[in-house]
């Protein structure tokens, strides 16, 4: 802005000529220029209140509308809608095949307290601490008082506590809605249903996620909000299973074993009908043990022997050697086999148990009866590494088992790198390799349902592949055959339960040492076992840790003096649960009879 | 006819307007009883989830065995054995009925004296 000057040379000039007062130009000037100054600040002024007026406008409008649609409107509270369960619910049920409940869901509320709104600190420690023995007044009341505004006092109320807790009526204290998982039937089959704990935890929610078994291996299942209301079925019965549990603990006590494990599983759908570990646990209250330094990982109750514990299955594993020889045609069941004892190859000797010898020749099926390992490797050795391999490989001994727990994946059998003649004979009569009784089962209902893979599961009525077929139906039967003469004939003897025509093998394996070598009295005794043998249904293993049957003058750690009877009473009791009916076993007809008739 | 089309066009409308008035607060009503009853559908839900889990628990196998075990004078409840099973051939037929009670029992005259008999002897088929 130019300032005009206030008296303008030229103005005065001309002025002084005519005699004028130069000063009267002064004067009107600076009156210009105040007028100038006062109207811009009254414009500056007008826009000023023009905005001011306008904002106050707005405020006031704001509010009016609101208070009008306040007024007109209905008051509601605001509430969550739908048909409960499915809002409720946030994690699905389990149950068992007959849909019995095996985990559920409980409302409980967890306790948190805001420190800030108590009226007495010191008071509410006392009375929390009366009502809650793992809490220690000092303790609570230095944390209520040392200026934090939120605090997790308890994860899971019962209504008693809720109520104790009430009736303090600290406003500081408070309680959060929570979905506690519960499993009503306490350990039974507790190391297939794992276990749950909190996961992300809120003052209004908390999250439940799965910590082991089929809880974590299902757990973005059970976590679907979409399938919150349709409960997972599992393959489990909880009679069956409740009942193996029974006879394998009392089985356990009985032979003085340290652990035990037992499958039964169907044999044509590979649906685990039940499965135990012991030693057990409770899910509701998992512990979390602290193990010393030289123990073994069996040693802790959540291990699931039947599916982590990999083990020298032992001679369980020579019928597998016997079936693949008659499917490729190299053998049939009365083939004489060399099992002349001790055998040498190379620098290792291949000797029987308690150094016997049932050589010089053994037809197939009696080496499966009087379990020859050198017999059995004789077969292996025709049979060769790769094709025995591949057959092992294609039962399922050699991978993780596919079934649906957490813990089976992480779970690689040991196999040896190289495969290297010594191996394909060791592995042949199950030493040198390890596997899980799991494994072990699926195999054997192959070997049992007439040649077909079968892939374990614990899901009940899922759709399954087309049936691969792995092994000739021919091969299926005979091995079937052998194995039930090693009931009626053989080692396992003690595995005869009228009605139900058990057919099985027994293993006994020396216990590895942790810095190599074996132990001489520490044994893993396993029975596999197939009933009823005419029309195989079920396929039952049965694994001892370290047991000894000491009725004897000397001790026992044979499997068919362990295992064996242990099997059999839980076939005798499980039998007719699974809806079979004992059959009056037809001897096949010899020659006298059949020229009788 | 003017006055009477406003009269009667005033009174539908006041009759419309109550119409309106009470189907609102009959909607509002049925909001109310809704809501109320899904409240209350949640709770018997999360009752039934309860009991459901209160029924599965007092099932619980170890219970049952050990209330068997209190009881056996009561109940004598045995596991079930292989050997309770059978077929309907295992079935024995009912005996049949005895010879002598479908013979009717003769009565005549009793026989005191020794008597002729005449004619052939009649084997039994």
């Amino acid at each position: 802005m130019t300032r005009s000057p206030l008296r303008p040379l030229a103005r005065i000039l001309q002025a002084r000529a005519k005699g004028e007062n130069p000063d009267g130009i002064e004067r009107e000037n600076v009156r210009l220029r105040n007028e100038a100054t006062r109207d811009r600040a009254r414009t500056r002024a007008q826009v000023r209140l023009l905005m001011l007026s306008a904002g106050f406008m707005a405020a006031f409008s704001t509010i009016g509308v609101q208070m009008g649609s306040l007024a007109a409107s209905v008051p509601t509270e605001p509430r969550r809608s739908g048909a409960g369960a499915e809002v409720s619910a946030t994690r699905a049920d389990i149950l068992d095949r007959n849909g019995r409940v095996l985990a559920t869901n409980m409302l409980t509320h967890a306790l948190y307290a805001h420190p800030k709104d108590m009226m007495d600190p010191a008071g509410t420690a006392a009375k929390l601490a009366a009502i809650f023995p793992e809490m220690k007044a000092p303790d609570l009341e230095r944390r209520f008082t040392d200026g934090r505004s939120f605090l997790w006092l308890r994860r899971v109320l019962s209504p008693e506590q809720m109520q104790a807790v009430h009736d303090i009526g600290d406003p500081g204290l408070l309680f959060g809605p929570r979905e506690m998982r519960l499993y009503p039937n306490g350990t039974l089959a507790a190391h297939i249903l794992g276990g749950a704990a909190f996961g992300d935890e809120s003052v209004r929610s908390a999250q439940v996620i799965g910590t082991a078994g089929i809880e974590l291996g299902m757990d973005a299942r059970l976590r679907d909000p979409a399938q919150a209301a349709t409960p997972l079925t599992l393959s489990i019965d909880l009679t069956v299973q409740a009942t193996m549990e029974e006879i394998l603990s009392a089985g356990m006590v009985m032979m003085n074993a340290k652990g035990a494990a037992g499958i039964l599983m169907d044999v044509h759908t590979g649906e685990i009908v039940a499965m135990a570990s012991y030693p057990t646990f409770d899910p509701n209250d998992r512990p979390n043990p602290v193990l010393p330094k030289d123990a073994e990982p069996g040693d802790s109750p959540l291990f699931n022997r039947a599916v982590q514990g990999l083990y020298e299955l032992g001679s369980t594993f020579k019928i597998f050697a016997a079936a693949q020889g008659m499917d490729l045609g190299l053998v049939g069941p009365e083939t004489m086999v060399d099992a002349n004892a001790p055998m040498r190859w190379g620098k290792h000797q291949i000797k029987e148990f308690e150094g016997k010898n049932y050589g010089p020749l053994l037809s197939v099926s009696d080496i499966i009866i009087k379990s020859s390992n050198v017999g059995t490797a004789h077969i292996a050795l025709m049979i060769g590494g790769d094709r025995q391999q591949a057959f092992l490989r294609a039962l399922g001994l050699m991978d993780p088992s596919p079934v649906e727990l957490a813990e089976a994946a992480k779970v690689k059998p040991l196999v040896p790198p190289k495969w290297p003649d010594i191996v394909t004979i060791t592995a042949s009569y199950g030493h040198g390799m390890s596997s899980s009784p799991l494994n072990l089962a699926a195999a054997y209902a192959t070997i049992a349902n007439g040649g077909f893979k079968v892939t374990p599961t614990l899901l009940h009525g899922t759709t399954r592949p087309a049936q691969q077929r792995i092994l000739g139906e021919q091969a299926s039967r005979a091995a079937t055959h052998m194995l039930r003469r090693v009931v009626t004939e053989g080692t396992a003897s003690f595995g005869e339960v009228p009605g139900y025509a058990v057919a099985g093998k027994t293993g006994t394996a020396d216990k590895p040492r942790r810095g190599g070598g074996y132990y001489d009295d520490k044994v893993i005794n396993t029975f596999a076992s197939v009933f009823p043998a005419n029309d195989p249904a079920y396929v039952l293993i049965v694994t001892l840790d370290e047991p000894v049957e000491t009725t004897g003058p000397k001790p026992r750690r044979t499997a068919g003096w362990t295992a064996v009877p242990v099997a059999a009473e839980i076939i005798r009791r499980t039998a007719p649960l699974l809806g079979l009916r004992p059959q009056v076993e037809v001897s096949p007809l010899d020659d006298i009879t059949a020229v009788k008739q | 006819m003017r006055p009477i089309l406003y009269i009667t066009s005033f009174l539908a409308v006041m009759a419309l307007a109550f119409w309106a008035y009470r189907e609102n607060y009959a909607t509002q009503q049925a909001l109310r009883d809704r809501a109320a009853l899904e409240t209350r559908i949640d709770a018997l839900h999360d009752a039934l989830a309860v009991q459901r889990a209160e029924w599965a628990y007092l099932n619980r196998p170890d219970r049952l065995r050990e209330l068997v075990t209190l009881n056996f004078d009561r109940l004598g409840l045995l596991p079930l054995e292989p050997a309770q099973l059978g077929s309907t051939a295992e079935v024995a037929y009912p005996a049949p009925p005895a010879l002598f009670e479908t013979i009717p029992e003769i009565t005549g005259p009793e026989i005191t004296d020794t008597v002729d008999v005449i004619g052939d002897q009649e084997s039994l088929p």
